[in-house]
């Protein structure tokens, strides 16, 4: 059910459901945190960039946890940054949502045998939304994987009960 | 200055502190004194003949016979001549003597060694590990390291 279904001819009027309205209006300002942790980090930024403009689904990267909805961890996360991703997770206001990118935050990637200093996937200290794999995922793929965080959010309700 | 010509040079100015070399490999080296390390390199940067001026890199080697070894690859910009120096010592008193007032490159070089193998360098001002965690637990490109289980109760191994 879309939000422009039900609408009234020159009267300003929409009848639609809460749910839609307010997924709507989250799936299509997805602020992302700016932040990239390695060659990922390039990737990300070549979606920001004008060829693949990622701002046109509403992604506009934010300097600070406490503005932004979704974080891209983009790239290898080592044990010292483990700590800080957990912390920056926790200062992101709710609903929150984790992308990641690459195969080094979905699993360790090439360091997942001898990465004495590499956490063997990001969901081991945040949880995750979507998996982008590749290495590094092309821009494309990262588009791809906000369109399925889009398609989740458009599933959630905000007003029925977690089940 | 051919490597033949440095290490003669080494050898009568020093002596038996100039340990051991081998001037036909592909990077000729001379291996020195631990306890001459200062006194050496000093030399080999301020004589005019030499002037060693640029440290291009300082390597730690762990040889897993026990020792541990540094590596010095010097470059000077006024004669385009090179030298590879080694200083080695034993893996259970891992003590080597700074070189970071002969050359300032050499202070970061010195923490990463010491982060990776635990080697500690006398008279260095601020030995702190550079990458690692600072609570991180022992030394990991030492061969007999073992990764651990768990890490501030993050799992490790894969």
């Amino acid at each position: 059910m879309g939000l422009h279904d039900y609408k009234f001819e020159n009267s300003n009027i929409i009848i639609t459901s809460l749910d839609s309205l307010l997924n709507w209006a989250r799936l299509s300002s997805l602020f992302q945190m700016q932040f990239g942790l390695a060659c990922c980090a390039i990737e990300m930024m070549a979606a920001s960039a004008s060829n693949f403009d990622i701002m046109r689904f509403g992604v506009i990267p934010r300097a600070t946890p406490r503005q932004t909805d979704v974080m891209i961890v983009a790239g290898t996360v080592t044990l010292k940054m483990a700590s800080r991703i957990k912390r920056l997770y926790d200062q992101m206001p709710e609903p929150r949502y984790v992308i990641s990118m690459g195969s080094c935050s979905n699993c360790g990637g090439p360091y997942w045998e001898h990465g004495y200093h590499v956490l063997k996937g990001v969901d081991r200290v945040i949880p995750v939304d979507v998996y982008v794999p590749g290495c590094p995922p092309r821009p494309e793929a990262l588009l791809e994987g906000i369109m399925k965080l889009q398609e989740k959010v458009r599933k959630e309700s905000s007003v029925k009960k977690k089940v | 200055m051919t490597p033949q010509e440095i290490h003669d040079n080494l050898r009568a100015k020093f002596g038996d502190a100039v340990v051991e070399s081998k001037l036909d490999a592909q990077q000729p080296w001379i291996r020195i004194a631990a306890d001459k390390t200062n006194a050496i390199c000093t030399f080999l940067r301020d004589e005019p003949a030499f002037q060693f001026d640029f440290m291009s890199c300082l390597s730690g080697v762990d040889y897993n016979d026990g020792n541990l070894g540094i590596v010095y690859h010097l470059y000077s910009m006024t004669h385009k001549h090179k030298a590879v120096i080694r200083v080695n010592c034993p893996k259970d008193n891992a003590r080597i003597q700074s070189v970071h007032d002969i050359w300032g490159t050499a202070n970061w070089h010195e923490r990463e060694a010491f982060d990776m193998y635990g080697i500690q360098f006398d008279g260095h001002p601020d030995l702190r590990r550079i990458l690692c965690p600072d609570d991180y637990p022992g030394f990991p490109l030492r061969k007999d390291f073992q990764v651990p289980e768990f890490y501030n109760g993050m799992k490790v191994p894969y």
